[in-house]
């Protein structure tokens, strides 16, 4: 009966917490609203989530949160001497591919994410059989050492996480 | 709230809206300087985190020194910039590997299949 009602529990409580940032105020109303939006919604976007993700550590998330919010000031610092004081030719850009341990797709793309806001790589692109990821690194001397950093630092955690 | 600390705290928030406004203009510069377009994509990205995250950062606690309290829909707006951006950044890879990367210049994928966006075009489901 409740799995029926509410099919996607994550998505109802992420509803919910996104209806009350978008009011600014805590009100009963806002939370009736709040409720109503976070069990139509999800079953009218059923279609387009056919599985649960499943978060086996909901508190390493919090930890990776902050994680990849410190190596983004770090990498900010490091692609702005790239950009102002580098010579254009001593740029060494590089493309990397990432094998890829994770399996399950939300915590694929959260690792995709990932890379592309951490200034100095994005991801551009995948294998067709979802098990590699291209990266493209402004400066890379290394292409292997990118690599291994992004699977030890991120696809690591992240496997933890989700499986 | 003393004056002092009034002041201190909005001296900080200045100090990190001016920092943020430099990584902005940093990463705009960037898209002017580098050569190619793979590496111009890098520039955008990062306006979106530091720059933007910055000027979020202050907007919300912007009412605290005078004793209002955190405006917290600036955090929704940086939760859809962190889901929205990457998508955008992917889609312009996406282009760039299409129309201007020979694939000869590709790694390998190392699974024994292509780059999905170069791989054969499938019919839409």
């Amino acid at each position: 009966m409740l799995r029926r009602l509410f099919p996607h529990p994550y998505l109802t409580l992420t509803l919910i917490v996104l209806w009350f940032l978008l009011v600014n105020q805590i009100k009963v109303g806002s939370l009736v609203m709040a409720v109503f939006l976070g069990t139509i919604l999800p079953h009218l976007t059923s279609a387009w989530w056919p599985d649960r993700p499943i978060i086996r550590r909901p508190l390493g998330l919090l930890a990776y949160t902050a994680l990849v919010m410190w190596d983004v000031i770090v990498a900010n610092f490091q692609v702005a001497r790239i950009v102002l004081f580098m010579p254009k030719a001593k740029i060494r850009s590089a493309w990397v591919t990432i094998p890829l341990d994770l399996r399950s797709p939300e915590a694929i793309s959260l690792l995709a994410g990932t890379i592309t806001m951490t200034p100095g790589t994005v991801s551009s692109d995948m294998s067709a059989c979802g098990k590699a990821l291209l990266v493209h690194s402004l400066h890379a001397p290394d292409p292997d050492e990118v690599r291994d950093t992004i699977k030890a630092r991120y696809e690591a955690r992240l496997k933890r996480i989700f499986e | 709230m003393t004056q002092t600390f009034e002041l201190a705290v909005e001296l900080f928030l200045a100090a990190i809206l001016v920092g943020g406004g430099i990584f902005a203009l940093v990463g705009s510069y960037g898209l002017l300087r580098l050569p190619e377009p793979m590496q111009r994509l890098h520039a955008p990205t990062k306006a979106t985190t530091i720059g933007v995250g910055a000027a979020l950062l202050v907007s919300a606690l912007d009412m605290l020194p005078q004793g209002g309290g955190i405006s917290w829909q600036e955090l929704l707006i940086t939760i859809f910039l962190l889901l929205t951006a990457p998508i955008t950044a992917l889609f312009l890879a996406k282009t760039l590997l299409l129309r201007h990367e020979d694939p000869a210049t590709l790694p390998e994928t190392g699974t024994g299949h292509p780059w999905a966006t170069l791989g054969e075009e499938r019919p839409d489901p």
